[in-house]
């Protein structure tokens, strides 16, 4: 058996970035364990941060190797080197938001999740006990198992690290400190609906076997000129990998499980899930599509298209009538995936160097958008219902005006990151003929306008009623995560050549 | 026409020794004015002292500045302090020139300018917008010497709107008065339409020629078309109708007299309005190269003069009156420049008379009304010579110098235009000549008049008031030095300007015309004197207190010649209809499309949101349904 079983080489140097962040993740496991509850928190966030920073100057100092390894399961090319930075910067900010604990007493995760809702042990939990701290390496073993995602070569190691990424965050909806039977729903219909679009993405995965009799990239891209198998196979396969990507990328109609799971979620946690798991979906569709399956790009562009068109404007028409914050945000990051979506179809260098810097740009400004939703509060902790937000200028200028400008960011006005950033997929969209949706994004771009300037004319223009909650002081680290989120937004939306010139690099896959 | 000299090319030298610092001219009333309006209350003790030290300054500069330009061979410097905008094949520069016309203007600015400021520190005295006040008058006297100073036609544009802007915060520097702010809103709208004008010939120049810097336009202005020239004089007459109060766009002009009477002295009779005259002037190549567009505009200045005499027969108010004297005065001005040769020096000449008689007959009329509580009403004045003796002088020699007789400045400067008219040839000659004859007895009957009702005849003072009294002396020490203007200018300037300017003007000999010299200044002195005594026996006895009913001219006169009344039939309810027509047509058909659509997409988003029930098993079949569409369409696609 010895003689025909060989270890693949592997190339540990290149896969530094995910090894040191699953090695943190696990060192937090041991921290759980050793320490007491009380120096448990003090530890976990530095060290977290520390990894998650460690990680970056890896790929940052790796940024030009381009190296298949691990058996072909990994590839670290220019996306995956960048899709990785990408969800580590983003990632270490959104860890900026779910460290915050001077907004209220212990943070905003429940300390003892399994304690029954509602009862009188939870509510005295609620009110002193110290938050949970398991939420640090959660979230890097997710962090990790989207940059294993957004890096796989192969459709099992795919497979893997969705899971690996999606079973921290089904626990990490579930933690929230206030409204835990909205955050306990949440969790259990993503856990459902997540499993359910997975069983898709496995059973695409085995058709393209039947198909191709292999599930690397390279080797399905090989046998879509070769095989003797059934096409059928393969377009079956195809459509059911799509499902399970686009499940994760929010693309209607599977966005369904997006709103409610965002309202849910801890807030720092939906910021992380908006921005990171965007990031993650968005990388993962982008390799299968353009690496395994480009060569069949003119039998699924027309569908994924219209599932473009449908998504922004589905996502951007139910955003009209929404009237709690976060639900809002929730549509908005829907619409954003099907501009996102273009940049996808599009094919071309262009397009995947504009979703590159869209996802950046879009990370940015939702940090900073949540961050935002996690400062209004009142006794019951976060207002997120709309009416409450009225007057909020007259309360809070500095707050009112940092989110007028992440909302005219959203909305694509010059001079935010936003409005490059959709120029960006616009243009490539344009240049490989897919005129059809950007005259769909801009009319959707259009109605979802009107939502966004609704809330900054609420919050300006209003009279401040009398349960108007007041914006809390935010301590340092949210502090921190809105100025970075807000000047990112600002910097990339003034001078985008900071981040063109390293999108435009690392455009380029490898098989 | 007269032949020109005017073959050798324009050229400006680079300043030096003291000239290349006439920037400055510009920069200090400019700065103090952002002083006076930027510090706020805390410059009010003190503010009205900057204000005139300012403009005292740069009029010090302007006599330094002005001999050494006389010493100069190239009667002509150019700078250019920075690139103002550079645009694709647009480039100007933030250029100036100083040569003999901008150096007379300079002198007339900062000089008539200083007296009125120092006049205004009397009559503003208790006034709390004094400060305010000083701040608007030296951004004026700032951008009226950017006008004059530019060498390009964007900067004179610049300073155009400058002055625009600084005539419409002063006119309704007493805005809490409705009728201030009217007046402030009309001359800016009417000066809209000149402007408009004006920018469109700097465009056209642009388009045609790629330049706008003045040596260069008027080096090559022979390479356009005739049809191209006469476009862009028009245009360019166009703005000067509109600031110098001309037909058709006079009529702004008597309701700025609304602002406080230095204002009325300073920018609508002595330095603005004249604008008009500087741009036609400075662009003398343009209008020499056009036979028509100086046809339109002695047209024009012949129509404008007859027009503000009428109007000034008619009138009662002493400011008023003395506004459509100013339109008319700037009618002969225009009459001249459009005359062309000789005529150009003429019209600048009259121009700076005008400049010194006109301001002491404002002053004089502001001392007058500070006197008798502000009234304005002629016809309530009467026996005053007694009470204000200074004023009563120095007013009598302005109405002197105006009316033209020997040796007063009207003589030297509008005389010379009557006999330049008389001599353009063929029958227009006979018209223009006769136009502006009729002009002058009609400005001595109505100036006369002015002057008899208010400083001789019974006294019809209203009842409250009971010490008419004489100005302090900061008023009117600068009435006498105006006064002294008014009769030593004219003499002066008739002999020394015409040469001072001929390196911008050109040289022209003097044409033969349909009178001769002394048959016109002799026809001129009798229909003066006829006019005057005429103003004397009917006004010497008074006049009734009210309005008298009266045939078809004088009331037509009454009423402006109908003039606002034509804005309001012709351009004014047109245009009140077509805006409620769009407005109709946007309330019903573009707000009902997009009010319908929002409608369309509000409702969608209520019933599509009820797709979002809340419940995994919808959403798992949501989720299977698409599976099965993406799954449907793929093969479709693929096998269809």
């Amino acid at each position: 058996m010895s003689d025909s079983f060989k270890l693949p080489n592997i190339d540990y140097a290149a896969l530094a970035p995910m090894l040191i962040l699953f090695g943190v993740a696990c060192l937090g496991v041991l921290v759980e364990a050793a320490f007491r509850r009380f120096s448990r928190a003090r530890i976990q966030l530095p060290l977290a941060l520390l990894g998650a920073v460690a990680a970056l100057i890896v790929v940052i100092a790796t940024a030009d190797k381009r190296t298949v390894t691990a058996g072909g399961a990994i590839a670290v090319d220019g996306p995956s080197l960048f899709l990785q930075g990408s969800i580590l910067v983003l990632g270490i900010v959104a860890l900026l938001l779910i460290g915050e604990r001077t907004l209220e007493r212990g943070g905003s995760f429940v300390a003892q999740a399994a304690v029954t809702a509602n009862t009188e042990a939870d509510r005295a939990q609620a009110a002193t006990a110290e938050g949970a701290s398991e939420v640090y390496p959660l979230t890097m073993f997710a962090l990790g198992g989207m940059m294993l995602f957004s890096s796989a070569n192969d459709l099992l190691t795919m497979f893997v690290a969705l899971e690996v990424f999606s079973l921290p965050l089904y626990l990490l909806c579930a933690l929230a400190r206030r409204r835990r039977l909205l955050s306990q729903e949440a969790a259990m219909k993503y856990f459902l609906l997540g499993s359910f679009a997975s069983a898709f993405f496995l059973f695409g995965v085995a058709m393209i076997y039947g198909f191709a009799g292999r599930v690397d990239f390279r080797g399905i891209d090989e046998a879509i000129v070769g095989s003797p198998a059934s096409p059928v196979l393969l377009y079956v396969g195809l459509s059911m990998l799509a499902i399970g990507l686009l499940f994760k990328a929010a693309a209607v109609p599977f966005h369904v499980w997006t709103p409610d799971v965002y309202q849910g979620a801890p807030t720092p946690i939906t910021a992380l899930m908006a921005a990171c798991t965007k990031v993650a979906a968005f990388g993962g569709l982008l390799r299968v599509l353009y690496v395994a399956f480009g060569r069949s790009q003119w039998d699924f562009q027309p569908v994924i298209g219209t599932i473009a068109v449908l998504t922004m404007l589905v996502g951007a028409v139910l955003a009209v009538t929404q009237t709690d914050i976060k639900r809002l945000l929730a549509y908005s990051s829907i619409a954003n995936a099907g501009y996102l979506l273009i940049g996808v179809v599009a094919l071309n260098k262009d397009g995947l160097s504009s979703s590159l810097f869209y996802l950046v740009a879009y990370g940015f400004t939702v940090l900073a958008a949540f961050g935002v939703v996690t400062l209004v509060r009142d006794a019951d902790g976060e207002a997120t219902h709309l009416s409450r937000w009225a007057g909020l200028g007259r309360r809070s200028p500095l707050f009112a005006a940092v989110f007028t400008f992440i909302l005219l960011a959203f909305a694509g006005i010059p001079l935010t990151s936003g409005f490059t950033a959709k120029f960006g997929v616009f243009a490539a969209g344009v240049e490989s003929g897919q005129t059809w949706l950007v005259i769909a994004g801009v009319l959707s771009s259009a109605i979802l306008a009107f939502p966004y300037l609704r809330v900054v004319v609420l919050m300006w223009l209003s009279e401040p009623a009398e349960s108007t909650p007041s914006v809390s002081i935010p301590g340092a680290l949210t502090s921190a995560a809105l100025m970075i989120g807000t000047l990112a937004t600002l910097a990339l939306g003034v001078a985008p050549t900071l981040l063109l010139p390293i999108t435009t690099k690392a455009a380029e896959f490898i098989r | 026409m007269q032949p020109t000299t005017l073959a050798e090319a324009v050229s400006f030298a680079s300043p030096t020794g003291a000239l290349s610092s006439f920037w400055l001219l510009i920069a200090i009333p400019l700065v103090s004015a952002a002083i006076l309006l930027l510090l706020g209350r805390r410059a009010d003790k003190w503010g009205h002292l900057l204000g005139v030290a300012s403009v005292g300054v740069a009029f010090v500069l302007g006599l330094v500045y002005f001999f050494s330009l006389s010493g100069l061979k190239n009667k002509a410097v150019s700078i250019n302090l920075f690139e103002f905008m550079p645009v694709g094949g647009l480039k100007v520069d933030f250029g100036l020139l100083y040569d003999p016309l901008s150096a007379v203007f300079v002198l007339l600015i900062t000089g008539v300018g200083f007296l009125i400021h120092v006049y205004a520190v009397g009559y503003m005295a208790h006034d709390p917008g004094r400060r305010r006040f000083f701040g608007y008058f030296n951004l004026f006297v700032a951008a009226m010497l950017l006008l004059v100073l530019g060498n390009n036609y964007v900067m004179l544009y610049f300073g155009w709107e400058g002055v625009g802007l600084a005539s419409y915060l002063l006119i309704s520097f007493w805005y809490l008065r409705p009728s201030a702010a009217t007046a402030g809103k009309k001359a800016f709208i009417m000066n809209r339409v000149g402007d408009a004008g004006f920018a469109l010939g700097i465009f056209l120049l642009f388009a045609t020629l790629g330049t706008v810097q003045y040596d260069e336009v008027f080096n090559n202005i022979h390479k356009l078309s005739a049809g191209t020239v006469t476009a862009v004089a028009l245009l360019l007459l166009l703005g000067a109708c509109g600031k110098s109060g001309q037909f058709p766009l006079q009529a702004w002009l008597p309701d700025a007299m609304e602002g406080p009477t230095p204002v009325s002295a300073l920018i609508h009779a002595a330095t603005m309005v004249t604008a008009g005259v500087y741009l036609i002037a400075r662009s003398h190549p343009i209008f020499d190269a056009s036979d028509v567009a100086r046809t339109v505009v002695v047209g024009i200045g012949a129509l404008t003069l007859l027009i503000g005499c009428v109007i000034g027969c008619a009138k009662d108010d002493i400011k008023r009156v003395l506004a459509y004297s100013t339109v008319s005065q700037i009618g002969y001005m225009f009459l001249a420049v459009g005359l062309g040769g000789a005529a150009y020096a003429l019209g600048i000449i009259h121009l700076l008379a005008h400049g010194f008689f006109k301001a002491g007959l404002f002053l004089g009329a502001g001392s007058v009304m500070h006197g008798m509580n502000d009234q304005t009403d002629i016809r309530r004045f009467g026996g005053l010579r007694k009470y204000m003796p200074i004023t009563w002088a120095t007013m009598g020699l302005g109405y002197l110098a105006i009316i033209g007789l020997f040796p007063f400045s009207g003589f030297w400067t509008k005389d010379p235009i009557i006999l330049a008219a008389f001599n353009h040839e063929g029958w227009l000659g006979w018209v223009l000549g006769s136009a502006a004859l009729l002009g002058a007895g009609l400005t001595a009957f109505y100036m006369t008049r002015l002057f008899v009702l208010t400083f001789h005849g019974p006294k019809r003072w209203t009842e409250d008031i009971k010490h008419p009294h004489e100005s302090p002396k900061i008023m009117t020490i600068p009435l006498i030095l105006l006064a002294v203007g008014s009769v030593a200018a004219g003499g002066l300037m008739a002999t020394s300007v015409v040469g001072w300017l001929e390196p911008v003007l050109g040289t022209h000999e003097e044409g033969h015309g349909h009178l001769g010299h002394w048959t016109v200044t002799a026809l001129t002195v009798v229909v003066v004197l006829i006019g005057a005594g005429l103003g004397w026996v009917l006004f010497t006895k008074g006049a009734a207190l009210q309005e008298q009913p009266a045939g078809p001219i004088v009331t037509a006169a009454r009423n402006n010649l109908y003039a606002d009344t034509f804005n309001e039939a012709v351009f004014e309810m047109p245009g009140k209809y077509l805006t409620r027509a769009l407005v109709y047509l946007d309330n019903r058909g573009v707000d009902g499309l997009v009010n319908g659509l929002a409608a369309a997409i509000g409702g969608g988003s209520g019933r599509l949101r009820r797709t979002q029930t809340g419940f995994v098993r919808s959403y798992a079949m949501s989720i299977l349904g698409g599976a099965l569409l993406v799954v449907a369409a793929m093969l479709a696609v693929t096998f269809g």
